[in-house]
């Protein structure tokens, strides 16, 4: 038997993840659902007034986007490390690095991705002054990505245990919060007619660090949960 | 071999480091404590109030070593060895650790109730260093979750190194932002811009803070040694000597 080439055992894993998605449709769709519900409740909850609303609807959008994709990180390697698939993981030809960086990009296409093509309308909700929607849209655009991979080192740190809770919630934050304070900063400076493009550089520089670095971190967090 | 060398060897042993551990955290407790008493007294007695700042300023002695242990003893658990022992050190740092930024955070607080009129800000340093809280209770929190007491070592030292990225940006928060913490004022090497009768006490408690650390380093080590070699000959010898 040949070995597979590391494009050939993405492909593999692409297609196995997307038919496994294909067959559960409905659970796409609700990390989306979740960060609609984060922001009709935010919006009660604040009262609904308009000009209330547009000053704090890109904190949380990014709230929720945050928010969601937590709630979604248990699904990334729990349902492999209970059927057996992670231990094949680790013995198979290609390093475990790479499986799941391309799994952890499979993860944000499937859970983040909506969210990003749903924000237009849930901007919307919030009343977001239209100027600075391409703003939002670019810092989620580089931030949710930055968020699943500093996530996938959560969840394999925490995917060895049986009931992770809250934990995953407690290690994730932390690191979640420069990628927030970056990401909802950058939009707050087009607010107040400011250039935004240094908080999107930063997050760009810490995208194309942490797509280096989490996945080797997470493949050691892997081998010591499972070994 | 080395004398040293051979020494430091035998340390890792279990049943040595539970000898070294009883006799040296008395020690390092009761030098500790001799130091800081002066270190409190000098500062609260012998230096001379700030011309702006009055009386308060005292707090600075309790909360600049406590700011400076909370970011060196976090490096300390990032630099966890493969030796069964320096995990069990690693992991008793976190909780010591914790506490020392817990003070950092709680005297910050108290000065800044007078000083700039609100007990908390969302200044750059006063955030990174609540985070570096998080991270703290996040690496004590994984070490408890793991059962295998080896894995959740590595897997807590592993997290505590994702967060070393922290710890410069507390360090210079206050020189990359404009913040409402003040700047840097104390050096080590070159001049502080504080006045020289202000240091003394000063250094004392640096110096006791950091023998704080070991003596409650070493007890909590050697409690969770024991923990760990439950069960062993040489711990039930040890129980029976104390029944």
């Amino acid at each position: 038997m040949s070995t597979p080439t590391l494009l050939q055992a993405a492909r593999a894993l692409l297609a196995r993840d997307l038919r496994l998605l294909w067959r559960r449709r409905g659970d796409a769709l609700q990390p989306a659902l979740f960060a609609l519900l984060v922001i009709v409740l935010f919006a009660l909850a604040l009262g609904g007034e308009p000009q209330l609303l547009a000053k704090v609807a890109a904190g949380v959008l990014w709230v929720a986007a945050l928010l969601s994709g937590l709630l979604a990180l248990d699904t990334l390697f729990r349902g492999d490390a209970e059927d057996g698939s992670l231990e094949q993981w680790m013995l198979a030809p290609v390093p475990l690095a790479w499986l799941v960086l391309v799994r952890t990009l499979i993860h944000w296409a499937t859970t983040a991705l909506p969210l990003l093509l749903a924000t237009p309308l849930l901007a919307e909700l919030l009343q977001l002054p239209r100027t600075q929607l391409p703003v939002l849209l670019a810092a989620l655009a580089l931030g949710t990505p930055l968020l699943s991979l500093l996530g996938a080192i959560v969840a394999a740190l925490t995917v060895g245990m049986r009931r992770s809770g809250i934990l995953v919630a407690l290690l994730a934050l932390p690191l979640y919060v420069p990628v927030l304070v970056f990401g909802a900063g950058s939009v707050a400076q087009a607010s107040q007619g400011l250039d935004p493009t240094g908080g999107l550089l930063l997050l760009g520089a810490g995208l194309v660090l942490t797509l280096v670095l989490a996945p080797l971190t997470a493949a050691a967090a892997i081998r010591i949960a499972l070994n | 071999m080395n004398p040293v060398v051979r020494w430091f060897h035998q340390l890792g042993s279990p049943p040595t480091f539970d000898r070294f551990a009883a006799r040296w955290a008395p020690w390092a407790y009761g030098s500790a404590l001799l130091v800081m008493a002066y270190g409190i007294w000098a500062a609260l007695f012998q230096v001379p109030a700030d011309y702006q700042q009055g009386d308060s300023f005292r707090i600075l002695y309790i909360h600049v070593p406590s700011a400076w242990m909370s970011m060196a003893i976090y490096a300390a658990i990032a630099l966890i060895w493969r030796i069964k022992l320096c995990e069990i050190l690693a992991m008793a740092c976190a909780p010591i650790g914790a506490a020392f930024t817990l003070i950092t955070l709680a005297t910050g607080s108290i000065w800044g109730r007078p000083m700039w009129g609100t007990w908390w800000d969302w200044d750059p340093r006063l955030t990174t260093e609540l985070i570096l809280l998080f991270l703290y209770l996040g690496v004590i929190g994984l070490y408890g979750a793991i059962d295998d007491r080896r894995a959740a070592a590595r897997a807590a030292g592993l997290l505590a190194i994702v967060g070393v990225v922290l710890l410069p940006v507390i360090r210079y928060s206050v020189v990359w932002w404009n913040s409402l913490h003040q700047g840097q004022t104390i050096r080590l090497l070159g001049e502080s811009s504080i006045d020289a009768s202000m240091l003394p006490p000063l250094f004392a408690m640096i110096i006791g803070t950091k023998l704080w650390f070991i003596g409650s380093l070493l007890a909590r080590a050697r409690a969770d040694n024991l923990l760990r070699e439950f069960g062993k000959d040489w711990v039930k010898a040890l129980a029976e000597t104390r029944r």
